[in-house]
């Protein structure tokens, strides 16, 4: 993974100063509130309902050993021992206080982390595949061009008052795990016209009030002109996005207003100025990023050991854990395990201090030392032998980490929500535990298969609700939470934003209506059709009919 | 109390900047005084403004551009770019469009809602003066210009990103 060198050591120490010199100017009451607050959002400081929280940067999701080892001192020294992996492969912290964060910003400068840009409006942490180098369908590894975003975007002066969050999201296998195209800006990895690998990009997609799917600005850009590319798009959007109203601010709005075509024209017209200036690339610095991300020293290893059949048909529960947690990796006799933090009862993403420490030590014995973050709230061991994949599971069941419902309905996605954020008009964490208890069977959420459930507890759609297979989303009606669900939706390479089935549900109702709409699922399915496809096939009607029957 | 930084070190301020536009009886009231007057104002009252006895520069509120000041830009030794309030970004694009497709080589001053804590970045992006906001401590803010020793990106100052000379 990246590695700082002696400038980003000097620019993260100076940032941790600048930091604590305006927290302190703020505690003397020598800087206004007003001033203060687009500061410490961009040092992702949020004051909320309990606590400040405060989000923590995971760079497109990787974390060393060490890094996790960190996280759990912070649990231990300055929360109540515990953390949260958000939707956007970053970790968060609910109860530091805010006169020990500068203090707590030193501590993760100290592991080269921090939580610069992780609010605020500015350009956000850039998100990738979560399998991202050990994928079997990647075209190319997506991590080195998410440095050299992180690097540009990093206290880039010109968009650090943007008129909104800006979220960058890179995507480089064929099969997208990124939600590449509900971002400000997607960016797929393509090859181009003479086989050479470059960049297609999409602007103006985005979740929150109004989702909406990104358009393609250019269908290749060759990679010395990546940042060239972005920056004439940052600039026509810090001009032109609107200002007058939050809820309008996102460049999927400017998009949509001004048109595609008219867009990409203001775009080019921009480009034109800096296209080869000295922000172009340079084949050195693609390079130089490259390196950091090379193949760990894997062994030559066969595929399938006898160990691990052996162990496959001897214990049901490991097979039922690796039939779905366990995903084929490119380099052969290895496994990309992913760790599911999504046990019922346990707030979906939430870790304890406890699993940060096994978490790390688990990596440093099976996976070289490094794990990713994935944007639906679980954790990676990206490069574990199959024949150790049985002594892993056993260590991961000790730390209750080896819940093996990944992928499917109890899978859930899901924000803090009411219970600990300021925006949200409904608790969501509660939602997504009384769906895991409906469905409690493991044999019987097999055979339900692939759904993905996302809860948000606002429009502010941190759960993507709308990109949810079925998608729940908090509502305020005159003072008490009710839940509006969708279906439909897909952050997947066929993109799609969910349909609202209609009236929404009480609290208590939505494991019934889960019940219901799941049942309609399994009579109208054909043979091994997914959730999504049976509702792309038959529609909303069926399952509105149902959900909404009057009882006799 | 000197409110303006030039170069990085504070500064007699001797411009006046004519706020709302109005008429050109504006003038009158403001003899030999060094005028920075509205793009609109500059734009409406060209012949006025020739028989004004000082100098004149024009002041861009965010929402309008350089573009907009056409071939007589080379002439002005001063263009001041306006923060409606600190958390509006469009006048940093302003400023690094000024530098970069322009080539403007004259001062660009910061006025308005103008705070400690956005100079740096300011100055990045090619403002060079900064009439900061009549409540701050023009002293201590000198000091915002070396809140980082390095950065990623190129500026107007350091015209070579980093990763060209690492």
């Amino acid at each position: 993974m990246y590695r700082y060198d002696d400038y980003d050591h000097q620019m993260l120490a100076d940032r941790v100063a600048q930091f604590q010199d305006q927290t302190n100017r703020y505690t003397d009451g020598k800087l206004a509130e007003a001033e203060f607050l687009p500061l410490r959002l961009q040092n992702g400081l949020y004051i909320q309902r309990l606590a400040p929280m405060l989000r923590v940067a995971v760079p497109y999701g990787m974390l060393s050993s060490a890094q996790l080892r960190k996280m759990a001192f912070i649990c231990n020294h300055y929360d109540k021992g515990y953390a949260h992996f958000t939707t956007r492969q970053n970790i968060q912290f609910n109860w530091p206080q805010l006169e020990e964060v500068p203090e707590l910003l030193a501590h993760l400068a100290e592991v080269e982390m921090h939580a610069i840009q992780t609010s605020g409006n500015c350009i956000r942490n850039t998100t990738t595949d979560q399998f991202a180098g050990v994928a079997v369908d990647e075209l190319e590894d997506s991590r080195p061009y998410c440095e050299i975003i992180r690097q540009w975007s990093t206290f880039h002066p010109e968009f650090a008052f943007l008129p909104r969050k800006f979220k960058i999201a890179v995507c480089g296998t064929a099969d997208d795990q990124a939600a590449t195209q509900v971002h400000d800006i997607g960016i797929y990895l393509v090859s181009g016209p003479d086989g050479e690998i470059g960049f297609r990009i999409l602007a103006g997609g985005g979740l929150g009030r109004t989702p909406v799917i990104g358009k393609e600005i250019f269908d290749f850009v060759e990679k010395q002109h990546l940042l060239t590319a972005l920056d004439a798009i940052l600039r026509v959007y810090n001009r032109e996005g609107r200002r007058d109203n939050k809820y309008k601010a996102r460049i999927k709005i400017l998009v949509k207003a001004t048109g595609v075509e008219e867009f990409r024209n203001k775009v080019l017209k921009e480009w034109a100025q800096i296209k080869d200036s000295a922000l172009t690339l340079t084949d050195d610095e693609i390079k130089r990023c490259k390196g950091f991300f090379t193949d760990p020293a894997y062994s030559e290893l066969e595929d399938n050991p006898a160990e691990m059949t052996q162990q496959l048909g001897q214990d049901l529960l490991f097979a039922n854990w690796h039939e779905q947690n366990v995903r084929p990796h490119k380099k052969s006799g290895y496994a990309i395990v992913t760790v599911c933090f999504k046990e019922t009862g346990v707030a979906p993403g939430d870790v304890t201090d406890t699993q940060l420490e096994q978490l790390a030590d688990l990596a440093d014995e099976f996976s070289f030392g490094e794990v990713r973050v994935s944007h639906k709230q679980n954790v990676v061991l990206a490069d574990v032998k199959q024949s150790e994949l049985y002594s892993l599971w056993q260590k991961l069941k000790s730390g209750s980490m080896a819940s093996q419902n990944l992928g499917l309905l109890t899978d859930v996605v899901c924000c803090p929500g009411g219970d600990f954020c300021a925006l949200a008009n409904a608790k969501s964490i509660p939602i997504a535990e009384s769906i895991q208890r409906a469905f409690g069977d493991h044999e019987e959420l097999k055979n339900i298969g692939e759904v993905n459930v996302n809860i948000s507890g606002c429009m502010n759609a941190c759960g993507h609700h709308h990109v949810g297979n079925i998608g729940i989303l908090g509502v305020d009606k005159k003072g008490e939470e009710f839940y509006q669900v969708s279906l439909g939706g897909s952050s997947k390479n066929v993109a799609s934003i969910g349909k609202i089935i209609g009236p929404s549900f009480a609290q208590e109702q939505i494991p019934e209506v889960i019940e219901k709409i799941i049942g309609v699922y399994k009579a109208t399915r054909e043979a091994d059709e997914k959730f999504i496809d049976t509702y792309n096939r038959v529609g909303m009607g069926p399952f509105k009919e149902i959900v909404y029957a009057k009882a006799d | 109390m000197q409110k303006l930084i030039k170069n990085g070190s504070l500064a007699d301020d001797n411009w006046t900047i004519l706020k709302a536009a109005s008429g050109p009886e504006v003038l009158k009231a403001v003899p030999r005084k060094n005028l920075i007057v509205p793009l609109q104002f500059w734009k409406s009252f060209q012949d006025d403004l020739l028989d004004h006895n000082g100098s004149i520069a024009i002041w861009l509120d965010s929402h309008e551009q350089a573009e907009q000041i056409g071939d007589d830009l080379k002439d002005m030794s001063l263009i001041a770019l306006n923060f409606p309030v600190f958390s509006d970004g469009r006048s940093y694009s302003n400023a690094r469009e000024l530098r970069q497709r322009f080539e403007y080589k004259g001062e660009i001053r910061a006025i308005g809602d103008v705070l400690r804590d956005q100079l740096y970045y300011m100055s990045r992006c090619g403002f060079d003066s900064f009439d900061l906001r009549h409540d701050q401590d023009a002293q201590l803010c000198l000091e915002a210009f070396s809140d980082f020793k390095t950065a990623y990106q190129s500026s107007i100052a350091e015209p070579v990103p980093l990763f060209r000379r690492r």
